[in-house]
């Protein structure tokens, strides 16, 4: 396919400018949202085109990619995504989370723990945590502005009388650095306590609706919960199939039409390093 | 044992192959040339000229044919071309009291200065399939009659004859050295001022135009419009670059215009007049140009003190939701794969329905 | 001055105009802690526009609206920033709508429609916001197995005592009621109005209660504010207004209920 000439990154540098320019003022404001000037990218909007803008702003010729999608490296829209980069900037990618300088995300946090100056980015569909209740950006911007966020306990308040729980089980809000309440993207509520004090930078980019945010490095990020309700993550009974992990997200595999299925490792760099340092061990 | 599945790369490039033949179809049939369609697939290159906010003939028939018709994706295609190219000059406002008009009509009134001129129209013709269209025409391309030729002259506008006795508002003249709202640049905001509401309504899905419409027609937000005037021809571009005292005409381009007028009885601020719609379209675009009129008017309620109660009066409903990229990445980005969401519902139901199939047994026992 | 001596709200002069039109013009009062006030007089007299203007919710072109805070001392409510004003709307403020739709969340639960005000000032503990959500329940005698129902499936009466809860559940200082009866049947008016009196009475609430039906004035309202045309005709205690009308304007609105 001919592409013609495009720019490093495909982005222009004045888009970029101004993508930076965003990308600084969300990290000064934690978990406030920055609008920005979306721009058409040659993919559909709701395929992250709002991570790869902040990807596309920040990455260097030196840095190395990586990009997930469910927690794997070898899912489609992950898959195109990389080429991607590596078609218009050349960049290095890899599929080892600490090897990786950026790691693009869609709906997962690693599990094994990110370092200082990595850069996490999520793909980000809806960016507004009080956009169940209303509809309205007028309204809501309003609300965070006068931090009138007494209706999310309500939400809360709503699942416990009727399921005796809260009965949110990914995109579970979060309140950034005491101030502003931040939707962390459909992540499941598994990864939420890691994006508390995490020593990576986290961005996220919500193209379509037009909003930066950020969490700074070490920056407080609290899921909300009542103090007779405290917010739990998910567990399983199982561990993975294949590398024998109690500790990590899994996904369902039906494995035949009677319904058998099995529990495998999310997080595929994670499984793989883990079924290789056993076989290590076997062979030992 | 189980596998993960691998080869998502391979599976992607596959696919491209399957639709680069798909495209192409049954080799034995003459493959499409661009000219081909931008000479007689003319109303679809124009609506994705206009959606797709570029005007170039050729690159949309190249869009068209990419995206084996669908014009929804030619316009996203033409769109991701247009947001890398640079900005060499901002035009002037054309003049479109100055068209080569080839269409114009006003529904109302009967006759008017320059006169009714139909122009090339489906309205009135009978949609009989014409079974003759079935073969290439036996003429040949020596059959092209020549249209009328346009008239030199320029032809006021109905809107101009009914402002000058003050019966239709007269359109504020904008600050000609403040900056025109650009939403390939700057994300909306609201309030919205009219421009960047027009500018998200011309670059905005004709369907959804065309039903919110319909919908101020049928009660919605009813606004009484009437056709004042519709054109279509050609008009010219010109720019004014920075160090020369004159203008430079950079070429034509077909657009057509409709200026709705709409019935206003007045407010306690203002006496009754005639207000306002507009819309324009690159290329001819008639349903696009009025179904963008009456929503423009139907938007202008705030302005005009009326009460907003359809949803073609709700500035952020219509505005969020008119960009056919934005509608269709959305709703398809659903075929991604939400495994991990999808797991997390999973654990949490099946632990809600064990806590209740627990707390069942316990009940009865106790009644 | 002790805060005992003054008027909880001082109104002064207020008035807003609607084009050339003045909804309400120059109208001037005093609300003291405990206090009911009623406003009367038929559709377009300017009360509903003077119930906005008094609740922080229509800046007026002209007066000032003097509230007496708990701690910071007077303020006018229009020189405060919005967010304090917002604030001061859910706790020491509450406003009974004529409509409970508009006054309640029809989407959620009644437990949660009476817990949100707590949980916007940060009640955190669930167990404590049921509680408190059960007890108003109690009070405004909605049965407690109600809780979990969306007012939606409330009767008319019941949403507008849910709407009622809702508001004193922050144990405010002032009630702004806007025909709080209006579309009710009249046993249900009845038991209402009952409820209200002896809420008023209670919680020593100060209340602003906007309605053209003079039965819940007399009922209700210690004093009585009488507006036509945007302007205060008559003022005074409501036994007194009602008994022996001065304005002929008053005279005529009483008269015409008698002969009702």
């Amino acid at each position: 396919m001919n592409t013609g000439g495009y720019n490093f990154a495909y982005l222009d540098e004045q888009t970029k400018r101004m993508l930076r320019r965003t990308i600084l003022k969300a990290v000064a404001i934690p978990g406030y949202q920055v609008p920005f000037g979306d721009r058409e990218m040659p993919m559909p909007h709701g395929w992250g085109t709002g991570g790869i803008q902040v990807t596309a702003a920040i990455i260097g010729p030196d840095d190395v990619l990586k990009v997930i999608d469910q927690g794997a490296d070898d899912t489609t829209n992950a898959v195109s995504i990389r080429k991607f980069f590596a078609k218009t900037a050349g960049v290095a990618t890899t599929t080892r989370t600490e090897d990786a300088t950026i790691v693009q995300t869609r709906h997962r946090i690693p599990e094994k723990p990110l370092h200082e100056g990595q850069i996490l980015v999520y793909q980000v569909p809806i960016p507004e945590p009080l956009r169940w209740l209303e509809p309205r950006e007028t309204e809501t911007r309003k609300m965070h502005a006068l931090s009138e966020y007494g209706i999310m306990h309500v939400r809360l308040y709503e699942d416990i009388a009727t399921h005796g729980r809260i009965a949110t089980s990914y995109d579970y809000p979060v309140q950034v650095n005491d101030r502003y309440m931040m939707r962390p993207s459909p992540i499941p509520k598994f990864d939420n306590p890691k994006m508390d004090m995490n020593p990576a930078l986290q961005l996220f980019g919500a193209g379509r609706e037009k909003r930066i945010y950020a969490v700074p490095p070490y920056t407080k990020v609290k899921s909300l919960d009542f103090d007779d309700y405290p917010f739990e993550v998910q567990s399983w009974d199982q561990s993975c199939a294949l590398c024998g992990a109690g500790d990590s997200f899994l996904d369902e595999i039906i494995t035949s039409d009677r319904g058998d299925r099995m529990f495998v490792c999310s997080d595929s760099d994670y499984c793989q390093d883990r079924q290789a340092a056993r076989s290590k061990e076997a062979a030992e | 044992m189980y596998v993960s599945v691998k080869g998502g790369e391979k599976a992607i490039e596959a696919a491209h192959a399957l639709l680069a033949e798909e495209r192409r179809g049954d080799p034995a049939v003459p493959e499409l040339g661009l000219d081909q369609i931008a000479e007689q697939l003319s109303l679809g290159v124009a609506r994705v000229m206009s959606e797709g906010a570029l005007y170039d003939r050729e690159l949309a028939a190249l869009a068209i044919k990419q995206a084996r018709g669908d014009l929804v994706e030619a316009i996203f295609l033409l769109r991701a071309y247009r947001t890398t190219l640079p900005r060499l000059a901002t035009s002037l406002p054309v003049d479109t009291d100055r068209m080569a008009v080839r269409r114009r009509i006003s529904a109302t009134f009967k006759d008017i200065p320059g006169g009714q001129v139909l122009g090339p129209t489906f309205d009135y013709t009978h949609r009989l399939l014409d079974f003759d269209l079935a073969q290439p025409s036996a003429q040949g391309d020596a059959a092209r009659p020549s249209g009328e030729p346009a008239p030199a002259r320029p032809l006021p506008s109905v809107a101009r004859i009914l402002g000058e006795e003050g019966l239709l508002e007269r359109e504020v003249p904008g600050d000609d050295a403040a900056p025109v709202a650009d939403l390939t640049r700057a994300p909306l905001s609201f309030p919205a001022e009219r421009d960047a509401r027009l500018q998200a309504l011309a670059r905005g899905d004709e369907g959804f135009l065309l039903a919110l419409g319909y919908s101020t027609q049928r009660g919605y937000g009813r606004n009484h419009p009437f056709a004042g005037e519709i054109r279509m021809g050609d008009v010219t571009v010109e720019i004014q670059p920075d160090d020369l005292p004159f203008t430079v005409e950079i070429g034509d381009i077909e657009v057509t215009e409709c200026q709705m007028v709409n019935s206003f009885k007045g407010s306690k601020t203002k006496p009754a007049q005639f207000t306002r719609g507009y819309g324009l379209t690159f290329g001819h675009g008639e349903r696009k140009a009025m179904a963008m009129a009456l929503v423009d008017r139907a938007l202008r309620c705030r302005e005009l003190g009326e009460e907003a109660v359809g949803p073609a009066q709700d500035e952020e409903f219509v505005l969020y939701h008119c960009d056919s990229l934005e509608a269709s990445g959305f709703v398809q980005h659903l075929k991604l794969p939400h495994y991990v969401d999808f797991q997390s519902e999973l654990v949490m139901v099946r632990e809600m329905r064990k806590a209740a199939a627990e707390a069942a047994p316990k009940a009865e026992a106790a009644e | 001055m002790s805060a005992v001596d003054q008027p909880l709200l001082r109104v002064e002069s207020l008035t807003r105009y609607f084009g050339a039109r003045a909804a309400c013009r120059d109208v001037s009062f005093d609300l003291w802690p405990g206090e009911v006030m009623g406003v009367v007089g038929e559709s377009g007299s300017g009360k509903t526009t003077l119930l906005n203007c008094l609740s922080a919710r229509l800046r007026p072109d002209a007066g000032r609206v003097l509230y007496q805070t708990r701690h910071e001392g007077v303020v006018d409510i229009y020189d405060l920033r919005e967010a304090e004003r917002r604030l001061l709307m859910r706790t020491d403020w509450g406003l009974v709508h004529q409509n409970p739709r508009d006054g309640l969340r029809m989407g959620v639960s009644a437990g949660a429609n009476i817990g949100e005000r707590l949980m916007a000032v940060g009640a955190r503990h669930y167990g404590e916001i049921r509680d408190a959500a059960s007890a108003w329940l109690g009070r405004v005698e909605i049965d407690l197995s109600r809780i979990d129902d969306r007012p939606r499936a409330f009767s008319g009466g019941m949403q507008q005592r849910l709407q009622i809860a809702r508001n004193l559940v922050t144990a405010p200082r002032i009630v702004f009621m806007d025909e709080p009866t209006g579309g009710l049947d009249v046993s249900v008016q009845a038991r209402l109005l009952d409820l209200l009196r002896e809420l008023v009475r209670e919680l020593h609430l100060s209340v602003v209660i906007v309605t053209h039906d003079l039965a819940v004035v007399r009922l209700l309202a210690h004093r009585l504010l009488v507006m036509r045309q945007g302007e205060v005709v008559e003022a005074g205690l409501t036994d007194q207004v009602l008994d022996d009308p001065q304005h002929p304007y008053t005279q005529l609105l009483v008269s015409s209920v008698l002969q009702a």
